[in-house]
This record gives C-alpha cells, structure tokens and sequence, in this order.
C-alpha cells in the first residue's frame, strides 16, 4: 500500500512551528515510515505531486500569495490543519491590523527608524505578493478541520496530532499540550 | 448558628449556610464555578457571566443566586460548558488578545478558564479593534486591548481602596475603562500597592518590570487547571 501523504506550508509565520515540527526528534523516522512528505518547505517540493491525506498550515494570510496556497492545500488535502497562533488567529503579523496599511509601509520604508531608502519609495514590483488589508486567521480563508494552538504548538502535540490523524484515532492532549503561547 | 440548607450540583448533594450563593456552596463543597468578575471581599455585581449555572431550569449567575432548599443547580453539563465557552470565545475575538507576547500569560484567569473548557479557537470572527495602552504612570500600564470589562478595578479601586481610580464609561460596544484624571493613569493617586493593581484577571492592568519573571512551565496554570485549589477541597 502506498503510504499517506502529508504537506506543509509556512503562510505569514516565522518558521517556528516548522522548527517544533522537527523538534520531535528521532520520531521523524517514525514519521516518514508512516508518510510521505509532499509539497512542504522541509523537502523543498514545490508542486503537489497528487492528493494528500494531511496538510500542516503554520501562519495566517497577509497576502495574496498565502491565500492562493492556503486554497491550493485545501483542494490538494483531506484534512487540513491550523498549526500555532498565527494560523489560527493571525499572531504577531496580526498586530498591525489596527493600523492603516499605507501608515505601516510608510513606516516600513520611509520614515521608520533606521530605515535606509534613498528612493524614499515603497517597493512596488509586480513580483512581490500584493498585501491584505490586514491578516486574516486561516479558518475565515478556508475550511479547517483541526486545529493546534501553540507558538509553537509543542513537538509532542504536532506528533500525537499527525499520529491520531494517520491511524484514524481520537485525539485527545493532554492538558499540558494545549497552551496559546 | 445558621441554617443548612441542602441543595444538588449535578445531581451530588451539596450542603451550605442560609445567605449563601450558589458559588459560595460549591467553593466550600470542592466544586469548581468559572468566574472572572467575581472579586473575594467584594459585593458581587454579576457582570461576566461565566459562572452561568441552570437552577430549576433557569440560566442564574452563580456568584449572586443565592442558595435555596432543594433547587437543582447544573454546572458541569455539556449545554451550560457550551453557554461559558460562547461567552469566553466572545471575549477572545472582541479584544486583542495576543497571548504569546502577553507578561499575563500562563497566569491569566481568562486564558486559564478557555484551556479549562478545551477551547482552541473561537468560532466567532476576530473583530481586531483599535483600543488604547497607557503606559504613562511608573510601575502600572493598562492595555485595553486585553481588558474584558469585568470591573474588578473599578470595585477594587472604590470599595477597598476608597480611590476611585478606574470607572466604566459608554455602552454596548463603546463600554470601556476610564481612569480618574484628564488623560492618563499617571496623573492620578494609584499607588502600586493598591488593591486595584493586583485584582485584573488578564494581562489589562500590570506592573512594569515583573513581566516574564516566572519561567514557562512553572506558571499558575501550565501544569494544574484554574479552580483545582477549589476542588481539591472536594475530599476533606
Ligand atoms: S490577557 Fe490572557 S488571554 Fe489575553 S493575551 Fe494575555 S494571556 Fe492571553
Ligand atoms: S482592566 Fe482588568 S480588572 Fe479592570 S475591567 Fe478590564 S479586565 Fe477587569
Ligand atoms: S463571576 Fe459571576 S457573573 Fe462574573
């Protein structure tokens, strides 16, 4: 039987939950026995190569780059699943919601502190993702099925999650793995 | 010598004194009520509502409905977990609740309650409002951000400290905390030894200079949940 696959994808976040993804240590060769890793920053696959069983999104949506991949992983994935505090309720990036988005890039650019910017312009390439009127939690993008609180969420809750999910058991954390923070 | 009067919780047979609240029984009888507006020492004014019970069929806050012979109180049942999970997730999404740079964090009554019921998202949409921090005063900071409007300060402030430093102004969604002076906390007579310092159940109102002191994994509520002192009474 082929093995189930699994994506990742690292929207508005900063690599942490990813980290803590690794942080399971040794269980990483117990995972890979259990999976296949498809598209995901850990094996630098780009594309899907087909349908996933389970897709670990870590980060909200500050641009519209992230909304496509959040759509491509919701069409590509059975189960997706909102790993840390900024998947699920926007996190850092989040804190700029309050304020106007041209005040945040002009003091991005210009007149922030120790800003160098002989230009005095805001970067405007077509090649740069365009950003949202501020950062939106996955689960108001998408449908999400689960969801694993956490900055980040614990190496052991990531892998009792995965494991639940792959052998078709509840899930049920322990108190101590479930924290905001 | 006062009157016992006999009552249920979840069908367990709870005994407590004549003037009693619902809360005050349960607390002795090692039964755990959420709560966050309720103040020890303070008359209860019933604002959270999350220590919303059934008694005889009727929603009653817990912290002011006195005790009666004979009523059936419901606390630990799946619809009045759904009524207190509504109320904390209403919390979480109409503030700016950043838990992960919050000094409360692993100390907080409001955090500690939604790991408690098992909450982990809200299933209201995150409103993100503009609210204002006062960092002005030298020991104290209020961020309204993450405060929840439970008016701990404003009774602390009032009836123990006799200041009246912090009051409620507008209603509905303009309701929020004011501080007694022009502008800014700095410019009134709060001391850092006041009781209202010490009271606010989030990370609204908090010294300077002690955030983080506590290391992760050490905190109040990363190992035990909220209200296991109360029902560790359960078996004396
Ligand atoms: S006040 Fe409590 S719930 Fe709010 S951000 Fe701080 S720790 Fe989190
Ligand atoms: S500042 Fe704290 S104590 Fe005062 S009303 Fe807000 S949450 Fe309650
Ligand atoms: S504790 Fe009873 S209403 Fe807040």
């Amino acid at each position: 039987m082929e093995k189930p696959k699994i994506a990742t994808a690292s929207l508005a976040g900063c690599f942490g939950c990813h980290m803590s993804l690794l942080d399971i240590d040794d269980r990483i060769l117990k995972l890979i026995e259990l999976v296949q890793f498809d598209k995901s920053p850990v094996d630098d696959i780009k594309n899907f190569t087909g349908r996933c069983a389970i897709g670990l999104i870590e980060g909200g949506c500050c641009n519209e780059e992230n909304v496509h991949v959040l759509k491509e992983f919701r069409k590509h994935c059975d189960i997706l699943v909102s790993v840390g505090e900024c998947a699920i309720m926007g996190g850092l990036p989040a804190l700029r919601n309050g304020i106007p988005l041209k005040e945040c890039l002009e003091t991005g650019y210009i007149h922030g502190t120790g800003v160098y910017n002989p230009s005095g312009k805001i970067p405007n390439s077509e090649d740069i993702p365009l950003l949202l009127n501020k950062v939106y939690p996955c689960h108001e993008i998408v449908k999400i099925d689960y969801f694993l609180p956490g900055c980040p969420p614990p190496a052991d809750t990531i892998w009792e999650a995965c494991v639940a999910l792959l052998t078709n058991k509840p899930l049920d954390l322990p108190y101590e793995l479930v924290k905001y923070d | 010598m006062s009157e016992t009067i006999t009552f249920t919780i979840d069908g367990v047979e709870v005994k407590g004194k004549a003037g009693q609240t619902i809360m005050q029984a349960a607390d002795g009888a090692g039964i755990y009520i959420p709560r966050l507006c309720y103040l020890e020492g303070c008359e209860p004014f019933a604002s959270c509502r999350v220590c919303t019970v059934i008694v005889n069929g009727r929603p009653q806050a817990a912290c002011t409905q006195p005790i009666a012979p004979g009523i059936v109180v419901e606390n630990n049942t799946p619809e009045v977990t759904q009524i207190r999970k509504d109320i904390i997730e209403m919390m979480f999404v109409e503030g700016n609740h950043f838990c992960p740079v919050c000094d409360k964090s692993g100390n907080c009554e409001l955090q500690a309650i939604a790991y408690r019921l098992g909450i982990l998202v809200p299933k209201f949409p995150y409103l993100f409002p503009v609210r204002e921090l006062d960092a002005s005063h030298p020991y104290i900071f209020i961020d309204q951000n993450r405060c929840i409007l439970c008016g701990r300060c404003v009774q602390a402030s009032r009836d123990i400290d006799g200041k009246h430093v912090f009051d409620f102004v507008g209603r509905g969604p303009e309701k929020k905390i004011r501080v007694n002076a022009a502008a800014r906390l700095a410019d009134t007579d709060l001391d850092i030894t006041d009781k209202a310092c010490d009271v606010c159940p989030v990370g609204a109102i908090l010294k300077k200079g002690v955030g983080y002191a506590v290391p992760i994994g050490q905190r109040l509520y990363d190992k035990q949940p909220i209200g296991s002192d109360i029902e560790a009474n359960a078996n004396k």
